[in-house]
């Protein structure tokens, strides 16, 4: 167990508690770079495509983990902000805009559009936020269909190339510039969300999910504070949503569906809420589940002969393993992760009770 | 002609939509939960219904089967908070609505495996019959589901008003704290819930498989429910009702009425109408929120 003496208050906000912590993400930024020489070496960047996907999923985990896990409020739309995102990038694109410049114009539009359209429920309890944004979206197809004369509707919409000053990247012509530049998306937005955690602004989030009356009686602006964290998630929901749209280079009135939504919200809590591990443990849990089926049902077909092909599977399986960790471990794999460095950080003084969070009892909006 | 028509089979829809509303806010009401697989209990409902009586199951008569239906819908509802949600109390409300939702996933593909992906029909003795009166013609099934609406809707005020358990339940949702101290058994209360609650999601789901077709995505119609019971307000047993008989009314009437080209505004229109009731009336058309105050 390693003691930090802290001699300042800047040390309770440091990036990095102690060095060897600074160590280790420095060299998990490095494997991370590193990544693609291995499949240039192999010659088969199949699996950097996967790779590359859950970077652009996690995004998306991050956006909504800022709202959920550190604002405390469900959205269950986020798929909607993503395909704002999306649709806002490529009509900007078309314009004619270089794509640095839309790129981060289609996060803020979807940011801008989202905090519009759900401000007036966020006055209300958390539970209108989770209807209100469900209902956006079941609408978001329809809509798309609606305005087909912009988005192509059901036809669908090819997805321009990114253009920076010249150099073209396709994510089929060129996968590995496409990786390095979500890698590098990806380390801009965990840096402003750990810088915004560090803020007032971050601290106020927190206090809101603990306690709003709380909160509003320590003098947080509530309805102020939770649209500012709404429009910052929409936002990175926007920028995934764009990455995806150049990762998938068609997108159809049915790519944002639904189930991404509610995908992207139980992976969070499989991940575990509040952490940002957690929004990279959630997107890779949900980006592995579909390969491993889909392998372990290759396997079983090539080596035993059986053939498994129950429709629906996937899905179920994901349900289950996030029903066992609402039951069993609420605080997601990181949570889990914590509680095995402590044990052995600790050893043999590990207590059971040691991560029990007080219970908040019946949170009620009714008068008692 | 055309009119009243629409409006009729409307009303019929929105009866279902109510009634799934109306289970969604008995559980929100009497223990905050915000149950977000109603629309899969009311697609198991109709699924367990199917299996009594449709004759490559076990082909029983299909108003027992109804009633056995309820009861396996009750208990299913009484073990559900018995066995999972009463060890959650003390979670925040976010974790209830996440693992109602994955509970939703996981009934859905029970539904798949063990019954059908596919589409199937409910065998009802009144299928295909038709009412003519007047100029109108009225499927014996949407005058049923108005019918029983009704009644179930009356049957539900009788007990919350006339019958012990009904009152001590009305007591446990207004304030489980005073209801303890007068001796009511607040927890058995509130699985009795979920179990009623089972029953009106049986019976919301046979009327709505009446009326067609029900396949295990069907529970998804409990999205419009959720819209009916926030634009009724959320936790009034009216509210729900009205909120659900509005979505029924204006779906085919958008559909009917809409401009050319723009025929996918029905599809729309329920949730626009949420949107905009949460706009202007925050807490629903009968709302009955107010702030809490430390």
């Amino acid at each position: 167990m390693r003691f930090v003496f802290k001699t300042s208050y800047d040390a309770d906000i440091k990036w990095f508690k102690h060095g060897a912590q600074l160590f280790w993400y420095i060299l998990l930024l490095a494997a991370l770079i590193a990544l693609p020489l291995i499949f240039v070496w192999t010659g088969n960047p199949y699996l950097l495509g996967e790779i590359t996907a859950v970077l652009i999923f996690s995004v998306s985990c991050l956006g909504l983990m800022l709202l959920t896990g550190q604002t405390g409020l469900a959205s269950l739309g986020h798929a909607a902000f993503m395909a704002m995102g999306c649709y806002a990038n490529i009509l900007l694109l078309q314009a004619g805009l270089p794509w640095l410049i839309a790129f981060p114009l289609s996060g803020l539009l979807a940011g801008f559009f989202g905090t519009m359209i759900a401000f007036p429920v966020l006055r209300l309890h958390g539970v209108y936020l989770a209807l209100a944004t469900l209902a956006m979206s079941i609408i978001t197809g329809d809509v798309i269909d609606l305005t087909e004369r912009w988005t192509g509707g059901v036809g669908g919409m090819s997805v321009p190339d990114i253009d920076i000053f010249g150099f073209v990247i396709n994510k089929y012509a060129n996968p590995y510039a496409f990786y390095y530049l979500c890698l590098v998306v990806v380390v801009l937005c965990v840096a402003a969300y750990r810088n915004l955690l560090r803020s007032p602004s971050g601290r106020s989030f927190a206090a809101i999910r603990d306690s709003e009356v709380s909160a509003q009686a320590m003098g947080v602006n509530l309805t102020r504070t939770k649209a500012t964290s709404f429009f910052l998630s929409c936002t990175a929901a926007g920028l995934a949503g764009a990455l995806f749209g150049h990762s998938a280079t068609f997108v159809t009135n049915e790519t944002f569906d639904i189930v991404m939504s509610i995908t992207l919200f139980l992976s969070i809590v499989i991940g575990g809420l509040g952490f940002i591990h957690g929004a990279f443990l959630g997107a890779i849990i949900s980006g592995l589940i579909p390969v491993l089926i889909a392998n372990g049902r290759t396997l079983l077909s090539t080596s035993m002969g059986i053939n498994i092909n129950i429709p629906g599977l996937e899905s179920a399986l994901f349900a289950g393993i996030v029903i066992a960790f609402v039951l069993f471990e609420p605080m997601g794999l990181y949570g889990r992760w914590l509680k095995i460095r402590t044990y052995f950080e600790l050893f043999p003084f590990y207590r059971k009770d040691m991560f029990r969070r007080q219970k908040s009892y019946l949170k009620t909006e009714r008068v008692q | 002609m055309d009119f009243i028509q629409l409006v009729i089979s409307g009303l019929a829809n929105g009866c279902v939509y109510g009634l799934i509303a109306l289970g969604f806010v008995l559980i929100y009401k009497a223990t905050e939960a915000v149950n977000f697989a109603q629309g899969d209990f009311m697609m198991i409902g109709a699924f367990v219904c199917l299996g009594f009586t449709n004759s490559e199951f076990l082909g029983l008569n299909f108003w027992l089967s109804i009633v056995l239906a309820m009861g396996v819908m009750a208990v299913l509802g009484y073990l559900f908070d018995w066995g999972i949600l009463r060890h959650m109390s003390g979670q925040s409300q976010t974790s209830i609505v996440i693992l109602t939702i994955a509970v939703g996933f996981v009934l859905r593909f029970v539904a798949g495996s063990v019954w059908s992906h596919e589409p199937v029909s409910l065998e009802t003795p009144f299928a295909g019959e038709y009412v003519r009166a007047g100029g109108l013609v009225l499927g014996v099934n949407e005058i049923l589901i108005i019918v029983v609406t009704v009644l179930l809707t009356l049957g539900l005020y009788l007990f919350f008003s006339r019958t012990k358990l009904g009152v001590a339940m009305q007591a446990a949702s207004q304030n489980q704290l005073a209801a303890y101290y007068m001796g009511i058994p607040v927890k058995r209360i509130q699985s009795m819930v979920w179990a009623l609650s089972g029953m009106v999601a049986a019976v919301a789901g046979v009327l709505f498989a009446s009326k067609g077709a029900i396949d295990p995505s069907s529970g998804l119609l409990g999205i419009k429910a959720f819209a009916a019971a926030a634009i009724g307000g959320f936790g009034s047993l009216p509210g729900a009702l009205v909120g659900g008989l509005i979505i029924g009314l204006i779906e085919p009437l958008s559909a009917r009425y809409a401009p050319d080209g723009f025929a996918g505004i029905a599809r729309i229109a329920p949730y626009a109408i949420l949107i905009i009731v949460l706009i202007f009336r925050p807490g629903g058309l009968f709302s009955q929120t107010q702030k809490k105050k430390v």
